[in-house]
């Protein structure tokens, strides 16, 4: 089995989000990135699946040489091998083209990516790479296993769940619940710095969207204390001044 | 052109979050004085789909295709893509719901179209230039994106746009489509939805646990405090790792982004990561015994104590403000 993990480098998720130039560019000065926590538990389960020789694991990232340490991390936690396509991600769209290119000459069985970034939280990659390969792909799934040619996954919906089978290949984007996201061991780490890390040059793709300016939430204003005797209080406050029941 | 709104039912019943996207859809079409369409998919009786003429829709066009009586995200993009192409639409909208997440990007795709995911009020139009207002940094943060292509999907984000009533008597035709043979590979083997309870992400009021509470045996009073408001149940990252709680009800940054009108918070200190994800609701109540709990600072109305004392006490209080109406 050959399976394709899509990572995205990302702010930490202690990170205090600002911004500079007039509100128009993320501030990663002094931000750690990380490899996106839904995408850990992507490559998780393709260990799993694979474990035992019964498989590989590609990890593949479209990011700049800085999202490497990333990369590395990802190989050193158990991926095969790693492809960097050399450009910024410049949106979902830009990205998913990418890695629908380098499918259509590298096939794989399973492609998986994480429910969403944590950055811009399209959950927008796995249901275009689908679209642009003409496979099914699920957005949001809890739970993954494969039988033969089979894949059967649950998916989260309003107020419960969906089990679905599809045969192999299909594009799935992994929440909580796929699997427990893997921590390095110490040979993982030495062995990630020799594990191949192929950079290739992106496709040329005309792109639809761009970012012009970014919001911080309104601030609140400062907290109204009500007393522990007084939850009457409380309650009258959220009926008359807040509305809100 | 013409803004079409595709109405996501469950159950053959439309929810809360569609009548917002269709009054959303409804205020795009009128700044571009054009019509507002709508596209149902699977069983819905005649009456629901006329009813969605109080949001606006002139027009309804309804698929009763078998085939296509459950969700399926590459057949409903089909359908969904060729209808926006027959009815000459540029605007395409639809709920940012767990489905309309595996729906919009394929539509994006079918019709080259940029995608505004997750959008949390009105384009701006203007100078030739469309712009959409959306979540980022999973709360953190609002992206203003520029649409640039000619065709533009738009999911919308439940909770974060008023159902706006606007009575029309809406034309109600069947629409034929059926997608492509290779869109229906998906098999559903199940579903599972619960009626008793309120779902998460569209729901108006979320009582929320964490780790405060020591422990699953204690969630009677959470759930009952939940049963008496009509809210939906939620916890911190702490309390669902510890699988005290399942992971569906994880309200956070790595969890699911909630934006109810009350957020009531008992027990849980606030990180950074949990308050991500619950930053956009309108008003937010915070029980805990740690006055330098970091959710204070954040919150419109605070309750400093014992979450086993003060709980079952607003619980009292809610009981004789209900009983008072």
């Amino acid at each position: 089995m050959k399976i394709l993990v899509c990572i995205s480098n990302v702010p930490d998720t202690t990170t205090k989000i600002t911004f500079t130039d007039n509100n128009t560019q993320f501030n990663n000065n002094g931000v750690q990135f990380i490899l996106n926590p839904y995408d850990e538990i992507a490559l998780a389960r393709a260990i799993e699946l694979t474990d035992g020789g019964n498989g590989t694991v590609t990890v593949i990232n479209v990011g700049e040489a800085t999202t490497e340490p990333t990369i590395r991390k990802a190989l050193a936690i158990g991926a095969t091998d790693a492809v960097r396509v050399n450009a910024k991600p410049h949106d979902a769209w830009y990205v998913a083209y990418q890695v629908a290119e380098y499918v259509k000459t590298n096939p794989f069985d399973l492609i998986l990516t994480g429910r969403e970034s944590i950055d811009y939280n399209g959950s927008k990659v796995s249901g275009m790479i689908g679209e642009l390969l003409d496979l099914p792909s699920v957005s949001i799934i809890k739970k993954l296993d494969i039988e033969g040619d089979m894949v059967t996954v649950e998916r989260e919906i309003e107020g419960g769940k969906e089990v679905l089978t599809i045969p192999l290949p299909i594009v799935a984007g992994t929440a909580e619940g796929v699997a427990e996201p893997k921590i390095p061991n110490m040979r993982g780490i030495m062995s990630a710095r020799t594990k191949p890390l192929n950079i290739i040059e992106p496709v040329e793709v005309k792109t639809f969207s761009e970012i012009i300016s970014y919001e911080t939430p309104a601030p609140r204003g400062q907290v109204k204390l009500v007393s522990a005797d007084d939850t009457a209080k409380l309650v009258d406050l959220l009926h008359e001044e807040a509305r809100v029941i | 052109m013409s803004v079409l709104i595709y109405t996501e039912n469950a159950d053959g019943k439309f929810k809360k979050s569609t009548f917002e996207a269709v009054s959303y859809a409804r205020a795009i079409a009128d700044q571009n004085n054009t019509n507002l369409v709508a596209i149902s998919i699977g069983e819905v009786s005649k009456d629901e789909l006329t009813a969605l003429g109080k949001y606006g829709a002139e027009k309804v066009l309804n698929v009763s295709n078998a085939k296509l009586k459950n969700f399926i995200n590459q057949a409903y993009a089909s359908v969904i893509a060729e209808a926006a192409k027959k009815q000459g639409a540029d605007v395409i909208v639809l709920s940012n719901s767990f489905s309309g997440r595996g729906l919009a990007p394929r539509i994006a795709v079918k019709l080259e179209a940029g995608l505004a995911d997750g959008a949390v009020s009105l384009p701006e139009q203007g100078n030739g230039k469309f712009t959409v207002k959306k979540t980022a940094f999973s709360g953190k943060a609002f992206a203003v994106v520029e649409l640039t292509s000619a065709n533009k999907v738009i999911s919308l984000t439940p909770n974060s746009y008023k159902v706006v009533e606007k009575s029309v008597t809406p034309a109600v035709e069947d629409f034929a489509a059926e997608g492509n043979a290779s869109d229906f590979k998906a098999m559903i083997k199940e579903i599972v939805r619960s009626t008793d309870k309120v779902s998460l992400p569209d729901a108006d009021i979320v009582v929320s646990g964490g780790r405060g509470l020591k422990g699953p045996e204690n969630w009677g009073m959470v759930e009952e405090l939940a049963g008496l408001l009509g809210a939906a149940l939620a916890c911190s990252k702490p309390v669902s790792d510890s699988g005290w709680r399942p992971h569906s009800e994880h309200v956070g940054q790595t969890g699911i982004a909630v934006s109810p009108n009350l957020y009531i918070a008992i027990g849980i200190s606030g990180a950074i990561q949990h308050l991500a994800g619950v930053s956009s609701s309108k008003v937010i109540v915070v029980i805990n015994k740690d006055p330098e709990a970091p959710f204070f600072k954040v919150a419109d109305y605070g309750i400093v104590g014992d979450a086993f004392e003060v709980v079952p006490k607003l619980i009292a209080a809610i009981k004789e403000y209900k009983a008072s109406l």
